[in-house]
Protein backbone atom coordinates (compact mmCIF):
# COMPACT_ATOMS: atom_id res chain seq x y z
CA UNK A 1 0.00 0.00 0.00
CA UNK A 2 1.26 3.50 -0.80
CA UNK A 3 2.13 5.88 2.01
CA UNK A 4 -0.59 8.41 1.07
CA UNK A 5 -3.24 5.72 1.35
CA UNK A 6 -1.89 4.60 4.72
CA UNK A 7 -1.68 8.21 5.83
CA UNK A 8 -5.31 8.92 4.93
CA UNK A 9 -6.43 5.80 6.73
CA UNK A 10 -4.60 6.84 9.92
CA UNK A 11 -5.82 10.41 9.64
CA UNK A 12 -9.39 9.14 9.58
CA UNK A 13 -8.92 7.15 12.80
CA UNK A 14 -6.62 9.40 14.81
CA UNK A 15 -7.45 12.87 13.48
CA UNK A 16 -5.13 15.44 15.06
CA UNK A 17 -2.86 12.69 16.43
CA UNK A 18 -1.40 12.44 12.93
CA UNK A 19 0.51 15.45 11.58
CA UNK A 20 1.53 16.45 8.06
CA UNK A 21 2.65 14.16 5.28
CA UNK A 22 5.91 15.21 3.60
CA UNK A 23 6.62 13.90 0.14
CA UNK A 24 8.68 16.74 -1.36
CA UNK A 25 12.06 15.95 0.22
CA UNK A 26 14.48 13.60 -1.56
CA UNK A 27 14.43 9.93 -0.63
CA UNK A 28 11.66 8.77 1.64
CA UNK A 29 8.26 10.35 2.25
CA UNK A 30 7.26 10.45 5.91
CA UNK A 31 4.57 11.83 8.18
CA UNK A 32 4.46 13.17 11.70
CA UNK A 33 2.61 11.63 14.63
CA UNK A 34 1.81 12.90 18.09
CA UNK A 35 4.35 11.65 20.67
CA UNK A 36 1.55 11.04 23.18
CA UNK A 37 -0.46 8.90 20.71
CA UNK A 38 2.32 6.93 19.04
CA UNK A 39 1.61 3.79 21.05
CA UNK A 40 -2.00 3.60 19.87
CA UNK A 41 -0.95 4.50 16.31
CA UNK A 42 1.65 1.70 16.34
CA UNK A 43 -0.82 -0.80 17.69
CA UNK A 44 -3.24 0.14 14.92
CA UNK A 45 -0.49 -0.14 12.30
CA UNK A 46 0.39 -3.60 13.53
CA UNK A 47 -3.06 -5.06 14.05
CA UNK A 48 -5.14 -3.53 11.26
CA UNK A 49 -5.89 -6.24 8.69
CA UNK A 50 -5.01 -4.12 5.64
CA UNK A 51 -1.74 -2.74 7.10
CA UNK A 52 -0.07 -5.53 9.13
CA UNK A 53 3.13 -3.68 9.98
CA UNK A 54 4.69 -6.56 11.91
CA UNK A 55 8.30 -5.37 11.93
CA UNK A 56 10.00 -2.27 13.31
CA UNK A 57 13.05 -2.09 11.10
CA UNK A 58 14.78 0.83 12.78
CA UNK A 59 14.13 3.37 15.51
CA UNK A 60 16.42 6.39 15.64
CA UNK A 61 16.71 9.29 18.02
CA UNK A 62 17.64 12.54 16.30
CA UNK A 63 18.66 15.97 17.59
CA UNK A 64 16.14 17.56 15.24
CA UNK A 65 16.78 21.27 15.49
CA UNK A 66 17.63 23.94 18.07
CA UNK A 67 14.62 23.27 20.29
CA UNK A 68 13.40 19.82 19.32
CA UNK A 69 14.33 16.18 19.39
CA UNK A 70 12.81 13.54 17.16
CA UNK A 71 12.21 9.81 17.11
CA UNK A 72 12.11 8.28 13.65
CA UNK A 73 10.38 4.94 13.08
CA UNK A 74 11.13 2.90 9.97
CA UNK A 75 8.33 0.37 9.92
CA UNK A 76 7.98 -2.58 7.59
CA UNK A 77 5.47 -5.30 6.90
CA UNK A 78 6.77 -8.79 6.16
CA UNK A 79 3.25 -9.88 5.40
CA UNK A 80 2.34 -7.19 2.84
CA UNK A 81 5.84 -5.91 1.95
CA UNK A 82 5.23 -2.20 2.32
CA UNK A 83 6.98 0.33 4.51
CA UNK A 84 6.47 3.74 6.05
CA UNK A 85 8.46 6.32 7.98
CA UNK A 86 6.88 8.03 10.98
CA UNK A 87 8.39 10.85 13.02
CA UNK A 88 7.60 12.14 16.49
CA UNK A 89 8.85 15.60 17.37
CA UNK A 90 9.24 16.52 21.04
CA UNK A 91 10.66 19.69 22.66
CA UNK A 92 14.08 19.46 24.33
CA UNK A 93 12.56 20.89 27.50
CA UNK A 94 10.25 17.86 27.91
CA UNK A 95 11.48 15.02 25.70
CA UNK A 96 8.84 12.39 26.43
CA UNK A 97 7.62 9.89 23.85
CA UNK A 98 5.34 6.92 24.44
CA UNK A 99 7.08 3.58 24.24
CA UNK A 100 6.28 1.15 21.42
CA UNK A 101 8.27 -1.70 22.96
CA UNK A 102 5.04 -3.48 23.86
CA UNK A 103 3.99 -3.36 20.19
CA UNK A 104 7.33 -4.36 18.65
CA UNK A 105 9.88 -6.05 20.91
CA UNK A 106 12.60 -4.69 18.61
CA UNK A 107 11.93 -1.22 20.03
CA UNK A 108 13.07 -2.23 23.51
CA UNK A 109 16.82 -1.89 22.96
CA UNK A 110 16.49 0.82 20.32
CA UNK A 111 14.58 3.00 22.76
CA UNK A 112 17.19 2.40 25.43
CA UNK A 113 19.80 3.50 22.91
CA UNK A 114 17.87 6.66 22.03
CA UNK A 115 17.52 7.40 25.74
CA UNK A 116 21.22 6.79 26.29
CA UNK A 117 22.64 8.81 23.42
CA UNK A 118 20.01 11.50 22.77
CA UNK A 119 18.18 11.70 26.07
CA UNK A 120 14.62 10.93 25.04
CA UNK A 121 12.44 9.51 27.80
CA UNK A 122 10.17 6.72 26.71
CA UNK A 123 7.04 6.70 28.80
CA UNK A 124 6.01 3.18 29.80
CA UNK A 125 9.25 1.48 28.82
CA UNK A 126 9.76 -1.52 31.15
CA UNK A 127 13.49 -1.09 31.69
CA UNK A 128 14.78 2.32 30.59
CA UNK A 129 18.50 2.23 31.39
CA UNK A 130 21.61 3.27 29.52
CA UNK A 131 22.68 0.56 27.10
CA UNK A 132 25.91 1.55 25.35
CA UNK A 133 27.45 3.96 27.86
CA UNK A 134 28.22 3.10 31.46
CA UNK A 135 25.49 3.70 34.02
CA UNK A 136 27.22 6.65 35.68
CA UNK A 137 27.93 8.57 32.48
CA UNK A 138 26.58 12.10 32.46
CA UNK A 139 24.87 13.74 29.52
CA UNK A 140 23.70 12.47 26.15
CA UNK A 141 26.54 12.53 23.61
CA UNK A 142 24.56 12.70 20.37
CA UNK A 143 23.02 16.05 21.32
CA UNK A 144 24.57 18.74 19.16
CA UNK A 145 25.33 20.90 22.20
CA UNK A 146 27.02 18.09 24.12
CA UNK A 147 30.31 18.99 25.79
CA UNK A 148 32.72 16.17 26.64
CA UNK A 149 33.19 16.21 30.42
CA UNK A 150 36.69 16.94 31.61
CA UNK A 151 36.80 14.07 34.06
CA UNK A 152 35.03 10.73 34.31
CA UNK A 153 35.50 9.04 37.70
CA UNK A 154 38.75 10.92 38.21
CA UNK A 155 40.13 10.01 34.76
CA UNK A 156 40.85 12.79 32.30
CA UNK A 157 38.63 12.35 29.23
CA UNK A 158 39.89 14.63 26.40
CA UNK A 159 43.43 13.78 25.39
CA UNK B 1 23.69 -31.90 58.38
CA UNK B 2 23.34 -28.28 57.28
CA UNK B 3 20.37 -27.51 55.12
CA UNK B 4 20.85 -27.48 51.35
CA UNK B 5 20.97 -23.99 49.91
CA UNK B 6 18.50 -23.61 47.09
CA UNK B 7 18.48 -19.90 46.27
CA UNK B 8 19.20 -18.68 42.74
CA UNK B 9 22.77 -17.95 41.82
CA UNK B 10 23.93 -15.02 39.72
CA UNK B 11 27.13 -15.37 37.72
CA UNK B 12 28.95 -13.35 35.10
CA UNK B 13 29.73 -14.80 31.71
CA UNK B 14 32.20 -12.40 30.14
CA UNK B 15 33.19 -9.72 29.30
CA UNK B 16 36.35 -11.79 28.98
CA UNK B 17 35.08 -15.19 27.95
CA UNK B 18 36.07 -17.21 24.87
CA UNK B 19 32.54 -18.12 23.86
CA UNK B 20 30.97 -14.66 23.99
CA UNK B 21 32.78 -13.85 20.70
CA UNK B 22 34.14 -10.56 21.99
CA UNK B 23 33.59 -8.31 24.97
CA UNK B 24 29.99 -9.15 25.76
CA UNK B 25 28.91 -9.66 29.33
CA UNK B 26 25.97 -11.89 30.14
CA UNK B 27 24.63 -11.83 33.68
CA UNK B 28 23.15 -15.29 34.14
CA UNK B 29 20.69 -16.14 36.88
CA UNK B 30 20.83 -19.84 37.57
CA UNK B 31 18.73 -22.38 39.32
CA UNK B 32 21.33 -25.10 39.65
CA UNK B 33 22.46 -25.71 36.09
CA UNK B 34 19.28 -24.27 34.56
CA UNK B 35 19.28 -20.68 33.31
CA UNK B 36 16.32 -18.64 34.55
CA UNK B 37 17.37 -15.24 33.22
CA UNK B 38 19.99 -13.77 30.90
CA UNK B 39 20.81 -10.08 31.09
CA UNK B 40 23.18 -8.91 28.36
CA UNK B 41 25.38 -5.93 29.25
CA UNK B 42 26.66 -4.11 26.19
CA UNK B 43 28.92 -1.19 25.47
CA UNK B 44 32.40 -2.51 26.22
CA UNK B 45 33.40 -1.83 22.62
CA UNK B 46 31.47 1.42 22.13
CA UNK B 47 33.58 3.73 19.98
CA UNK B 48 31.06 6.53 19.36
CA UNK B 49 30.75 5.75 15.62
CA UNK B 50 27.65 7.88 15.21
CA UNK B 51 29.18 10.87 16.98
CA UNK B 52 32.41 10.57 14.99
CA UNK B 53 30.48 10.37 11.74
CA UNK B 54 28.92 13.78 12.37
CA UNK B 55 32.37 15.37 12.46
CA UNK B 56 33.59 13.72 9.22
CA UNK B 57 32.87 14.37 5.57
CA UNK B 58 30.82 11.66 3.85
CA UNK B 59 33.75 9.71 2.33
CA UNK B 60 35.72 9.94 5.58
CA UNK B 61 33.03 7.90 7.35
CA UNK B 62 33.68 4.82 5.16
CA UNK B 63 36.76 3.59 7.11
CA UNK B 64 34.71 3.88 10.30
CA UNK B 65 32.01 1.63 8.87
CA UNK B 66 34.76 -0.94 8.19
CA UNK B 67 35.33 -1.18 11.90
CA UNK B 68 31.71 -1.79 12.82
CA UNK B 69 31.33 -5.42 11.87
CA UNK B 70 34.98 -6.09 11.22
CA UNK B 71 34.42 -9.56 9.74
CA UNK B 72 32.18 -8.05 7.16
CA UNK B 73 33.75 -4.75 6.11
CA UNK B 74 32.77 -4.88 2.44
CA UNK B 75 29.06 -5.19 3.20
CA UNK B 76 29.23 -2.38 5.76
CA UNK B 77 30.83 -0.09 3.21
CA UNK B 78 28.31 -1.11 0.60
CA UNK B 79 25.33 -0.31 2.82
CA UNK B 80 26.68 3.09 3.84
CA UNK B 81 27.72 4.03 0.32
CA UNK B 82 24.32 3.03 -1.10
CA UNK B 83 22.63 5.32 1.43
CA UNK B 84 24.87 8.24 0.48
CA UNK B 85 24.38 7.59 -3.22
CA UNK B 86 20.64 7.58 -2.71
CA UNK B 87 20.94 11.06 -1.20
CA UNK B 88 23.13 12.22 -4.05
CA UNK B 89 20.99 10.58 -6.70
CA UNK B 90 23.92 9.58 -8.89
CA UNK B 91 24.12 6.89 -11.54
CA UNK B 92 26.76 4.19 -10.92
CA UNK B 93 28.66 2.48 -13.79
CA UNK B 94 27.56 -1.08 -14.29
CA UNK B 95 31.07 -2.50 -13.85
CA UNK B 96 31.22 -0.95 -10.38
CA UNK B 97 27.94 -2.61 -9.40
CA UNK B 98 29.20 -6.00 -10.58
CA UNK B 99 32.46 -5.71 -8.65
CA UNK B 100 30.58 -4.58 -5.54
CA UNK B 101 28.35 -7.65 -5.70
CA UNK B 102 31.36 -9.95 -6.18
CA UNK B 103 33.11 -8.40 -3.17
CA UNK B 104 29.99 -8.51 -0.99
CA UNK B 105 29.45 -12.19 -1.79
CA UNK B 106 33.10 -13.11 -1.22
CA UNK B 107 32.80 -11.29 2.09
CA UNK B 108 29.67 -13.28 2.90
CA UNK B 109 31.61 -16.50 2.40
CA UNK B 110 34.45 -15.24 4.61
CA UNK B 111 32.04 -14.14 7.31
CA UNK B 112 30.07 -17.40 7.24
CA UNK B 113 33.32 -19.37 7.44
CA UNK B 114 34.22 -17.58 10.66
CA UNK B 115 30.68 -18.16 11.96
CA UNK B 116 30.78 -21.88 11.18
CA UNK B 117 34.35 -22.36 12.37
CA UNK B 118 33.92 -20.59 15.69
CA UNK B 119 30.56 -22.26 16.23
CA UNK B 120 32.21 -25.65 15.91
CA UNK B 121 34.85 -24.41 18.30
CA UNK B 122 32.13 -23.43 20.79
CA UNK B 123 30.85 -26.99 20.65
CA UNK B 124 34.34 -28.37 21.25
CA UNK B 125 35.19 -29.29 17.67
CA UNK B 126 38.52 -27.65 16.95
CA UNK B 127 39.35 -29.17 13.55
CA UNK B 128 36.56 -27.54 11.47
CA UNK B 129 37.73 -24.20 12.86
CA UNK B 130 41.15 -24.71 11.25
CA UNK B 131 39.63 -25.84 7.95
CA UNK B 132 37.35 -22.79 7.85
CA UNK B 133 40.13 -20.35 8.61
CA UNK B 134 42.33 -21.92 5.92
CA UNK B 135 39.62 -21.26 3.35
CA UNK B 136 38.87 -17.80 4.67
CA UNK B 137 42.54 -17.04 4.21
CA UNK B 138 42.09 -17.64 0.49
CA UNK B 139 39.26 -15.09 0.34
CA UNK B 140 41.36 -12.59 2.24
CA UNK B 141 44.17 -13.13 -0.26
CA UNK B 142 41.77 -12.19 -3.05
CA UNK B 143 40.85 -8.99 -1.20
CA UNK B 144 44.51 -8.28 -0.60
CA UNK B 145 45.16 -8.66 -4.31
CA UNK B 146 42.50 -6.13 -5.24
CA UNK B 147 42.98 -3.42 -2.60
CA UNK B 148 46.02 -4.26 -0.48
CA UNK B 149 44.13 -4.76 2.78
CA UNK B 150 43.02 -8.00 4.38
CA UNK B 151 40.44 -6.93 6.93
CA UNK B 152 39.54 -3.23 6.74
CA UNK B 153 39.44 -2.22 3.11
CA UNK B 154 38.06 1.27 2.47
CA UNK B 155 37.46 -0.24 -0.98
CA UNK B 156 33.94 0.82 -1.91
CA UNK B 157 33.80 4.56 -2.47
CA UNK B 158 30.88 6.89 -2.95
CA UNK B 159 30.25 6.58 -6.68
CA UNK B 160 32.88 3.94 -7.37
CA UNK B 161 35.70 1.82 -6.02
CA UNK B 162 39.25 2.52 -4.93
CA UNK B 163 40.78 0.08 -7.44
CA UNK B 164 39.60 -1.75 -10.52
CA UNK B 165 39.97 -5.53 -10.54
CA UNK B 166 42.63 -7.19 -12.67
CA UNK B 167 42.27 -10.17 -15.06
CA UNK B 168 44.45 -12.07 -12.60
CA UNK B 169 41.84 -11.50 -9.89
CA UNK B 170 39.16 -12.99 -12.12
CA UNK B 171 41.27 -16.10 -12.80
CA UNK B 172 42.12 -16.51 -9.13
CA UNK B 173 38.49 -16.09 -8.08
CA UNK B 174 37.39 -18.74 -10.58
CA UNK B 175 40.08 -21.03 -9.21
CA UNK B 176 38.82 -20.35 -5.70
CA UNK B 177 35.25 -21.25 -6.65
CA UNK B 178 36.43 -24.54 -8.13
CA UNK B 179 38.48 -25.25 -5.01
CA UNK B 180 35.84 -24.18 -2.51
CA UNK B 181 32.78 -26.15 -3.70
CA UNK B 182 34.04 -29.53 -2.46
CA UNK B 183 35.32 -27.88 0.70
CA UNK B 184 31.76 -26.92 1.70
CA UNK B 185 30.85 -30.60 1.53
CA UNK B 186 33.89 -31.43 3.61
CA UNK B 187 32.95 -28.97 6.34
CA UNK B 188 29.40 -30.32 6.28
CA UNK B 189 30.70 -33.85 6.74
CA UNK B 190 33.08 -32.79 9.48
CA UNK B 191 30.68 -30.65 11.44
CA UNK B 192 27.12 -30.13 10.21
CA UNK B 193 26.12 -33.80 10.13
CA UNK B 194 28.31 -34.82 13.04
CA UNK B 195 26.30 -36.75 15.60
CA UNK B 196 27.83 -34.97 18.61
CA UNK B 197 27.34 -31.55 17.06
CA UNK B 198 23.70 -32.28 16.24
CA UNK B 199 23.09 -33.46 19.80
CA UNK B 200 24.49 -30.17 21.07
CA UNK B 201 22.45 -27.92 18.76
CA UNK B 202 19.22 -29.61 17.66
CA UNK B 203 16.09 -28.55 19.57
CA UNK B 204 18.10 -25.98 21.55
CA UNK B 205 17.05 -22.32 21.71
CA UNK B 206 13.80 -22.44 19.77
CA UNK B 207 12.98 -19.10 18.16
CA UNK B 208 9.40 -19.07 16.84
CA UNK B 209 8.67 -17.11 13.66
CA UNK B 210 6.36 -14.51 15.16
CA UNK B 211 8.79 -13.75 17.99
CA UNK B 212 11.63 -13.38 15.49
CA UNK B 213 9.74 -10.96 13.26
CA UNK B 214 8.43 -8.93 16.18
CA UNK B 215 11.90 -8.60 17.72
CA UNK B 216 13.47 -7.43 14.46
CA UNK B 217 15.63 -10.52 14.04
CA UNK B 218 16.98 -10.84 10.50
CA UNK B 219 19.36 -12.71 8.24
CA UNK B 220 20.27 -16.39 8.71
CA UNK B 221 18.87 -16.19 12.24
CA UNK B 222 15.44 -15.29 10.86
CA UNK B 223 15.66 -17.77 7.99
CA UNK B 224 16.63 -20.48 10.45
CA UNK B 225 13.13 -19.99 11.86
CA UNK B 226 11.73 -20.79 8.44
CA UNK B 227 10.91 -17.27 7.23
CA UNK B 228 11.87 -17.20 3.58
CA UNK B 229 13.00 -13.62 3.46
CA UNK B 230 16.14 -12.18 1.95
CA UNK B 231 16.49 -8.48 1.12
CA UNK B 232 18.55 -9.38 -1.94
CA UNK B 233 15.40 -11.00 -3.34
CA UNK B 234 12.55 -9.06 -1.73
CA UNK B 235 13.91 -5.52 -1.91
CA UNK B 236 16.83 -5.82 -4.37
CA UNK B 237 19.53 -3.19 -4.05
CA UNK B 238 22.57 -2.73 -6.30
CA UNK B 239 22.07 -5.29 -9.12
CA UNK B 240 21.00 -8.36 -7.18
CA UNK B 241 17.86 -8.67 -9.30
CA UNK B 242 20.06 -9.79 -12.23
CA UNK B 243 21.31 -12.95 -10.56
CA UNK B 244 19.72 -16.29 -10.07
CA UNK B 245 20.04 -17.74 -6.57
CA UNK B 246 17.93 -19.44 -3.94
CA UNK B 247 16.96 -18.14 -0.53
CA UNK B 248 17.94 -20.81 2.00
CA UNK B 249 15.83 -21.51 5.07
CA UNK B 250 16.06 -23.93 7.94
CA UNK B 251 14.36 -27.12 6.82
CA UNK B 252 14.22 -29.11 10.03
CA UNK B 253 16.38 -31.86 8.51
CA UNK B 254 17.63 -32.38 12.06
CA UNK B 255 16.01 -30.91 15.16
CA UNK B 256 13.11 -28.49 14.64
CA UNK B 257 12.87 -25.40 12.45
CA UNK B 258 13.96 -22.45 14.58
CA UNK B 259 16.56 -24.20 16.70
CA UNK B 260 20.32 -23.66 16.79
CA UNK B 261 21.12 -26.32 14.22
CA UNK B 262 18.74 -24.84 11.66
CA UNK B 263 20.14 -21.35 12.18
CA UNK B 264 23.60 -22.79 11.70
CA UNK B 265 22.88 -24.80 8.58
CA UNK B 266 21.41 -21.79 6.72
CA UNK B 267 24.93 -20.34 6.64
CA UNK B 268 26.39 -23.52 5.23
CA UNK B 269 23.73 -23.52 2.48
CA UNK B 270 24.23 -19.83 1.73
CA UNK B 271 27.90 -20.18 0.89
CA UNK B 272 26.94 -22.30 -2.11
CA UNK B 273 24.45 -19.62 -3.25
CA UNK B 274 27.11 -16.94 -2.91
CA UNK B 275 29.38 -18.98 -5.16
CA UNK B 276 26.59 -19.11 -7.74
CA UNK B 277 26.18 -15.32 -7.66
CA UNK B 278 29.93 -14.73 -7.99
CA UNK B 279 30.12 -17.13 -10.95
CA UNK B 280 27.32 -15.34 -12.78
CA UNK B 281 28.81 -11.93 -12.05
CA UNK B 282 32.29 -12.93 -13.22
CA UNK B 283 30.89 -14.28 -16.48
CA UNK B 284 28.93 -11.17 -17.39
CA UNK B 285 31.04 -8.35 -15.96
CA UNK B 286 31.08 -5.41 -18.41
CA UNK B 287 33.97 -3.07 -19.17
CA UNK B 288 34.06 0.40 -17.70
CA UNK B 289 35.88 2.92 -15.56
CA UNK B 290 35.44 2.49 -11.81
CA UNK B 291 36.34 6.12 -11.08
CA UNK B 292 34.14 7.86 -13.64
CA UNK B 293 31.22 8.50 -11.27
CA UNK B 294 33.21 9.37 -8.15
CA UNK B 295 32.16 12.92 -7.22
CA UNK B 296 34.90 15.47 -6.52
CA UNK B 297 32.94 16.72 -3.55
CA UNK B 298 30.23 14.74 -1.82
CA UNK B 299 27.66 17.34 -0.87
CA UNK B 300 24.10 16.02 -1.00
CA UNK B 301 21.08 18.28 -0.79
CA UNK B 302 19.16 18.42 2.48
CA UNK B 303 17.12 15.27 2.94
CA UNK B 304 17.35 11.82 4.36
CA UNK B 305 17.75 8.27 3.21
CA UNK B 306 17.42 4.85 4.73
CA UNK B 307 18.90 1.87 2.94
CA UNK B 308 18.59 -1.72 4.11
CA UNK B 309 20.95 -4.37 2.84
CA UNK B 310 21.36 -8.06 3.46
CA UNK B 311 24.70 -8.37 5.21
CA UNK B 312 25.96 -11.87 6.09
CA UNK B 313 24.48 -11.45 9.55
CA UNK B 314 21.19 -9.94 8.47
CA UNK B 315 19.54 -6.63 7.79
CA UNK B 316 22.10 -3.84 7.93
CA UNK B 317 20.60 -0.39 7.52
CA UNK B 318 21.97 3.13 7.42
CA UNK B 319 19.77 6.09 8.17
CA UNK B 320 21.50 9.27 7.04
CA UNK B 321 20.19 12.81 7.46
CA UNK B 322 21.83 15.51 5.39
CA UNK B 323 21.52 19.22 6.10
CA UNK B 324 23.15 20.17 2.81
CA UNK B 325 26.66 20.53 4.18
CA UNK B 326 29.78 18.40 3.68
CA UNK B 327 29.24 16.46 6.90
CA UNK B 328 26.28 14.20 7.59
CA UNK B 329 23.89 15.69 10.14
CA UNK B 330 23.11 12.30 11.62
CA UNK B 331 24.18 8.77 10.79
CA UNK B 332 22.35 5.95 12.46
CA UNK B 333 23.51 2.41 11.88
CA UNK B 334 20.76 -0.17 12.24
CA UNK B 335 23.05 -2.90 13.40
CA UNK B 336 22.20 -6.50 12.71
CA UNK B 337 23.69 -8.22 15.72
CA UNK B 338 22.16 -5.62 18.05
CA UNK B 339 18.64 -6.71 17.11
CA UNK B 340 19.47 -10.40 16.84
CA UNK B 341 21.03 -10.51 20.30
CA UNK B 342 18.00 -8.90 21.93
CA UNK B 343 16.03 -12.17 21.87
CA UNK B 344 18.64 -14.13 23.81
CA UNK B 345 16.90 -13.84 27.17
CA UNK B 346 13.63 -15.07 25.77
CA UNK B 347 15.01 -18.17 24.09
CA UNK B 348 17.68 -19.15 26.64
CA UNK B 349 15.44 -19.49 29.67
CA UNK B 350 15.05 -23.09 30.78
CA UNK B 351 18.21 -24.29 29.06
CA UNK B 352 21.55 -25.30 30.61
CA UNK B 353 24.51 -22.92 30.89
CA UNK B 354 26.34 -24.90 28.20
CA UNK B 355 23.38 -24.34 25.87
CA UNK B 356 23.62 -20.57 26.30
CA UNK B 357 27.04 -20.83 24.66
CA UNK B 358 25.48 -22.62 21.68
CA UNK B 359 22.54 -20.20 21.45
CA UNK B 360 24.83 -17.18 21.50
CA UNK B 361 27.08 -18.74 18.86
CA UNK B 362 24.13 -19.49 16.59
CA UNK B 363 23.41 -15.74 16.24
CA UNK B 364 26.89 -15.12 14.84
CA UNK B 365 27.29 -11.82 16.66
CA UNK B 366 30.15 -9.39 16.29
CA UNK B 367 30.52 -6.95 19.15
CA UNK B 368 31.93 -4.22 16.95
CA UNK B 369 28.55 -4.16 15.24
CA UNK B 370 26.51 -4.24 18.44
CA UNK B 371 28.36 -1.57 20.38
CA UNK B 372 29.37 0.59 17.40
Amino acid sequence: MEITEIYNKLKKVFGDGIGDLKTDLPAYPFFFADASKINAVSLFLRDEESLQFDNLSCLSGVDYDKDNLAVVYHIYSYALKHNIVVKCIVPKSAPVVQTVSDVWAAADWHEREAYDLIGINFEGHPDLRRILLSEDWEGHPLRKDYKVPEFYNGMKVPY
Amino acid sequence: MAELRTEELTINMGPQHPSTHGVLRLVLTLNGEIVTNVKPVLGYLHRCFEKHAEAMTYPQVIPYTDRMDYLNSMSNELAYVLAVEKLLGIEIPERVEYIRVIMAELQRIASHLVAIGTYGNDAGAFTPFLYCFMDREKVLELFEMVCGARLLYNYIWVGGLSHDITPEFITKTKEFIKYFRPRIKQVNNLLSYNKIFIERTANIGMLPQDVAVNAGVSGPTLRGSGVKYDLRKEDPYSIYNKFDFDVCVGTGEYGTVGDCWNRYIVRAYEMEQSLRIIEQALDSIPEGDVHSAVPKRVKPVAGESYVRTESPKGELGYYIISDGSLNPYRVKARSTSFCNLSVINQISRGHMIADVVMILGSFDIVLGCIDR
